[in-house]
């Protein structure tokens, strides 16, 4: 591992790994504990089509995914407020539309192999400047979940009790998705936008297998993010296989373990008690 | 006028098109401990969702002290606890976490939690009998456990007036006479409640007046009449003498 550091590329890569493990988790706790686990998901589709006009028009994807994820957010949120059935259907339509425009855009600039590296992630692949913007982003999420947090935890747990507690609902509801919006993009380089959700959901889920409280979910998925992400990233290079899937299979393995350890820790407890 | 908690002038509610809360007029003074009853769909939920602003008016006028909902910004004077169903979501999260949260309108943004926001959450918990499961998670709890964290959630607010739907409902009865005792030192301190109830049970006693929803009209006000005998076990079957005969169940 050490000498690999010495690869300018691996560097980068390496600090783009830990910089979504820290981000994607972290909003992703509010996220499932709003009972929005799919979101990330969605915004990752419609980013697709900001990758697909960066492509065609020259011009940054990284920028135009952050831009349009970042509407298509406020999209999704708007359409859950104002739609109470049919609801899903609104939002299956933005989704695919996002899909197909991103791999339409993408076609017609000639680069549709460029999108695989969008699509599955090619974190080995992380210019100077993509870091720059992925840790101006981890950044920025991390310093919003810190400020709001506690407001956001409220609206998360029952939006009624947070417009009683006279909390800006609709602003901490609009926060919460474009914050979202924004880790989909950090988390795109990474593990591609077919599977950022994955690094959204699936630390928090092996979290709360162990955990009893918020805050110890938040720090406990962080800690799996981080490791899921770097490890992923370490066996990718040294048996030379995709670093996406690999970081995702990883969390994958690590919530199984979670799962078998949580319950021996709930039946030691019954026991004893 | 500003001191009254909550007003409703001709109060009106539509869901899609259909009308759930008709032509309510509903003042709650300072002190007061009112209970809202009547039978599942009658609108009791709605309404007190409508004295707090949650749900837009089609017709009427809501007030929190004098001040329409949209334009109140003093929440921290009223403490919510809505329907023990809400509790939780899905992350774990302790009970002095939920507890803690009660605090929110009385925090500022950038400023950590102060000596006093733990005190008062330190109080909510002891109110209520959870201090010792305070580091539980709450979706492991009973449901009258769970209830009493919500309640404790409002408590850490320390809000002048406190609105509960269905603090009673499915909770066992150590739990109510909890809930009970607690909202009797509530009422000595002179705070406002308006609860929403199926049966009283060992509420009935604090209950400074009722009121009684049916299709979402009142159709009774007034005081309930002092459990006596066989009516003051807790648990028992009541019917109020007001009730109209043709719905005895009305308030069972």
């Amino acid at each position: 591992m050490i000498e690999l550091l010495s690869y300018d590329f691996l560097r980068r890569a390496l600090i783009a790994a830990v910089l979504v493990g820290v981000a994607a988790p972290a909003v992703g706790t509010f996220i499932v504990q709003r009972r929005l686990a799919l979101l990330g998901d969605g915004i990752g589709h419609i980013a697709l089509t900001g990758v697909g006009l960066g492509l065609l028009t020259r011009s940054s994807p990284t920028i135009l995914a952050l831009v349009v994820s970042g509407l298509g957010a406020v999209a999704i949120e708007l359409l859950r407020v104002r739609t109470r059935t049919g609801g899903d259907v609104a939002l299956a339509l933005l989704f695919y539309g996002g899909l197909a425009g991103g791999v339409l855009f993408a076609n017609l600039s000639g680069g549709s192999a460029n999108l695989n590296s969008y699509l599955f992630g090619s974190i080995s692949s992380v210019s100077p400047g993509d870091l720059w913007v992925v840790a101006g982003l981890a950044v920025a999420v991390v310093v919003i979940l810190a400020v709001f947090g506690r407001e956001l935890f409220v609206l998360c747990q029952d939006e009624e009790v947070a417009r009683a507690s006279g909390l800006p609902v609709r602003f901490l509801s609009l926060l919460i998705a474009v914050t979202a919006a924004l880790t989909v993009v950090v988390a795109m380089r990474a593990v591609g936008l077919l599977l950022v959700s994955a690094l959204m959901v699936v630390p928090v889920a092996a979290a709360q297998q162990l955990t009893r409280g918020f805050r110890a979910t938040i720090g406990l998925a962080v800690v799996v993010g981080v490791v899921a992400a770097v490890g992923g990233l370490w066996v990718s290079v040294d048996v030379d296989i995709a670093p996406g899937p690999t970081i995702v299979l990883l969390a994958m393995a690590v919530f199984l373990a979670a799962v078998g350890t949580g319950r021996l820790i709930r039946m030691r407890r019954t026991e004893g008690s | 006028m500003t001191t009254t908690p909550f007003s409703l002038t001709g109060g009106e509610v539509r869901y899609d098109r259909r009308s759930v809360l008709r032509g309510i007029d509903l003042t709650v003074r300072p002190g007061e401990v009112v209970a809202i009853m009547g039978s599942n769909g009658s609108g009791k939920s709605t309404l007190i969702r409508a004295l707090l602003g949650l749900i837009p008016l089609s017709a009427g006028r809501a007030e929190l002290y004098g001040v329409p909902p949209a334009r109140f910004r003093d929440w921290k004077r009223i403490g919510y606890v809505p329907q023990r169903l809400s509790i939780g979501g899905g992350v774990p999260a302790t009970v002095r976490e939920i507890v803690a949260s009660g605090r929110i309108a009385r925090q500022s943004r950038l400023r950590p939690s102060s000596a006093a926001d733990r005190r008062a959450v330190d109080e909510a918990l002891t109110a209520v009998g959870m201090a010792d499961r305070a580091r539980d998670p709450a979706q492991e709890l009973s449901g009258g456990q769970q209830q009493r964290v919500l309640i404790a959630r409002a408590l850490a607010g320390e809000p002048e007036a406190f609105v509960m739907d269905e603090p009673t409902a499915g909770v066992d009865a150590r739990s109510q006479e909890t809930l009970a005792a607690t909202l009797s030192e509530l009422v000595g301190q002179g705070r406002t409640v308006v609860l929403v109830a199926h049966e009283l049970g060992p509420l009935e006693p604090l209950i400074t007046r009722s009121v009684v929803l049916e299709a979402g009209r009142i159709v009774h006000e007034g005081v309930p009449p002092m459990p006596q005998g066989e009516c003051a076990r807790p648990g028992h079957d009541h019917v109020h003498p007001h009730a109209s005969a043709s719905e005895p169940r009305l308030l069972s």
